[in-house]
């Protein structure tokens, strides 16, 4: 596999806050991966170190084989980095010929990335008459028009309302549809989950998880339940050794396994016991549930 | 070099204050044009500058070098807030992360300055060679004549490129154009304070000049000397104090020195912060 970001210790201090400690991943080829943390976490604080912004403390980084400076890298990467940063009194279209002067492109594809974020009929108005959902469109553009190897996102949805949240999710999973690579910086844990595969966890400025989204806790999911014999599953459940913890919520029961077992296995044992089911669901921990797992475990 | 004198172009040409302020600047010089075929008639007396000699050979080159500079002020504020601006944006962050190294942010910026001043002494050259060569008696125009002094030129040229370097340096440091701004004029004004100081208090008149030569505006200033007394040694018999008005190869090299510190430092000052 091709690796195309490779991390090892890296490190930033601001004064005496530690705000990245010993970070170390890889991002390879292919994946859409999301970097997850709560505010204040470092997320921002490493995507700037990769992005050449923000000078490292210590430890060390390299973008693909580690042969080209990292500004010559950059110029194969798409970054939006917190909010759309262009210049006012330009145009879109001159917004993004100045770019492709930057990473040294033709500026033959302008047009064609405008189309796919939408803005073509706004090619020729100054940057400072836009929108908040349109300047992040516009970012997006900017972040493609040399055809990336990756693209880098840190919080696209920030600020912006639901439709224009819908339209930049749609964005990207047109994009990640194509092949490219995408890390996602975000705290917003439902959006990862929509669009990732691989995540890195921070908390702190430390790495808690880094790997597949569906790997992160070790957990066989569990099952919800209704039933109108409410007594009877309860005592079944607590006395099977598939079922570890079972809790009660407001007439729906969750019921934690212990080892695998299929939806469709359980419903003919329950049919056996003579327990009939007004609603069975399996289903694996959100992303959401898993994350409070995975931090509560490492402030234990 | 080119890509990045281009991507610089494209930044200051669309903005329309700094467009506005590089056209007058351009402007300006022609003024000396204008003033030197008139005759200024000032409440019945007749005023006819052509008539000092000011604008023939050598001395034009003196003249319109040490008036021309005044102009540089308008250059000036486009350098500052051509550093302003890029952290008022935030685009200075966007072009790194697009693949713009801190050091071409630097040069990009240098490079504009350079040819910007190249091309504002072109100019300059140009238009005191015309008034040269129509106010010179006609016999007297032979090569040696008409490029003798023409040195100021050269000093022309370093001076807008030292002083410009260092409107570069104090935006880098500063981020802000107003107070980059003023504190360039403070700083001018400090300097002159000193100079004051060194010269009629600590120290007397030969020895200030040999400590002062070495700072900032001062060596700015030494390239091309005040005119005033050069002129009226030539209207009067009488000795007058010579000024030391040549331009001097150390004056050269302590302005190019400057130069080098304000660029290095500017690369510096920037490779160092987190943006």
């Amino acid at each position: 596999m091709e690796t195309i970001l490779t991390l090892q210790n890296l490190s930033k201090n601001f004064g005496y806050l530690k705000a990245v400690q010993d970070l170390s991943f890889a991002i390879e080829k292919g994946s859409v991966y999301g970097i997850l943390g709560p505010n204040g976490s470092g997320k921002s604080t490493t995507l700037g170190m990769v992005l050449n912004v923000v000078n490292k403390s210590s430890g060390t980084f390299h973008w693909f084989d580690g042969t080209v400076k990292v500004h010559d890298a950059l110029k194969k990467v798409g970054a939006i980095i917190e909010r759309p940063n262009f210049y006012p009194y330009m145009s879109a279209s001159d917004n993004l010929k100045l770019v492709c002067k930057i990473k040294n492109v033709a500026p033959d594809k302008i047009d064609e990335k405008l189309e796919l974020v939408g803005l073509i009929d706004r090619k020729n108005s100054k940057f400072r008459t836009f929108s908040l959902g349109m300047k992040q469109r516009l970012a997006i553009a900017s972040a493609l028009l040399n055809d990336p190897e990756i693209l880098i996102l840190d919080e696209p949805t920030n600020g912006l309302d639901p439709q224009g949240i819908h339209q930049i999710r749609e964005i990207i999973k047109k994009i990640a549809s194509q092949g490219t690579t995408i890390l996602l910086a975000s705290h917003l844990l439902d959006e990862v989950e929509k669009v990732c595969s691989h995540v890195v966890i921070l908390r702190e400025g430390k790495k808690i998880y880094s790997g597949r989204v569906d790997e992160m806790v070790a957990s066989q999911g569990f099952f919800e339940l209704k039933s109108e014999q409410k007594d009877k599953l309860l005592s079944y459940l607590e006395n099977n050794a598939a079922f570890g913890r079972v809790k009660e919520e407001g007439g729906l029961i969750t019921a934690f396994l212990n080892t695998p077992l299929s939806a469709a296995d359980f419903n003919s044992e329950m049919f056996k016991e003579g327990i009939v089911l007004s609603h069975l669901v399996q289903r694996k921990e959100s992303l959401e549930e898993q994350f409070l797992i995975l931090t509560k475990n490492q402030s234990n | 070099m080119l890509r990045l004198l281009q991507i610089e172009f494209q930044k200051i040409w669309l903005n329309r204050t700094s467009k506005i302020l590089l056209l007058i600047s351009f402007v300006f010089p022609l003024s000396i044009l204008i003033l030197s075929s008139i005759k200024i008639n000032f409440f019945g007396f007749i005023l006819d500058l052509s008539e000092t000699k000011i604008f023939e050979f050598p001395y034009i080159w003196h003249i319109t070098t040490f008036f021309v500079a005044f102009f540089k002020f308008f250059f000036a504020i486009v350098v500052v807030s051509m550093i302003g601006n890029e952290y008022s944006n935030r685009t200075l962050k966007q072009n790194l992360i697009d693949g713009l190294s801190k050091k071409e942010v630097i040069l990009s910026k240098f490079y504009f300055i350079l040819a910007y001043s190249l091309v504002v002494t072109l100019f300059v050259f140009i238009i005191t060679l015309l008034i040269g060569i129509f106010n010179s008696p006609s016999g007297s125009l032979y090569i040696d004549t008409i490029f003798d002094g023409s040195e100021f030129i050269l000093a022309y040229f370093t001076k807008l490129l030292t002083f410009f370097s260092l409107c570069l340096f104090v935006g880098v440091l500063i981020k802000r154009s107003a107070f980059a701004l003023g504190f360039l004029f403070v700083s001018f004004v400090l300097e002159l304070i000193l100079y004051g100081l060194f010269r009629f208090e600590w120290f007397d008149y030969d020895k200030s000049n040999e400590i002062m030569q070495f700072f900032p505006f001062t060596s700015m200033w030494n390239l091309i000397d005040e005119p005033f007394s050069r002129i009226a040694s030539l209207h009067t018999t009488e000795k007058f104090p010579i000024t030391d008005y040549p331009a001097y190869w150390y004056e050269f090299v302590i302005a190019a020195v400057w130069i080098f510190i304000y660029i290095f430092l500017s690369y510096r000052l920037l490779k160092r912060r987190d943006l």
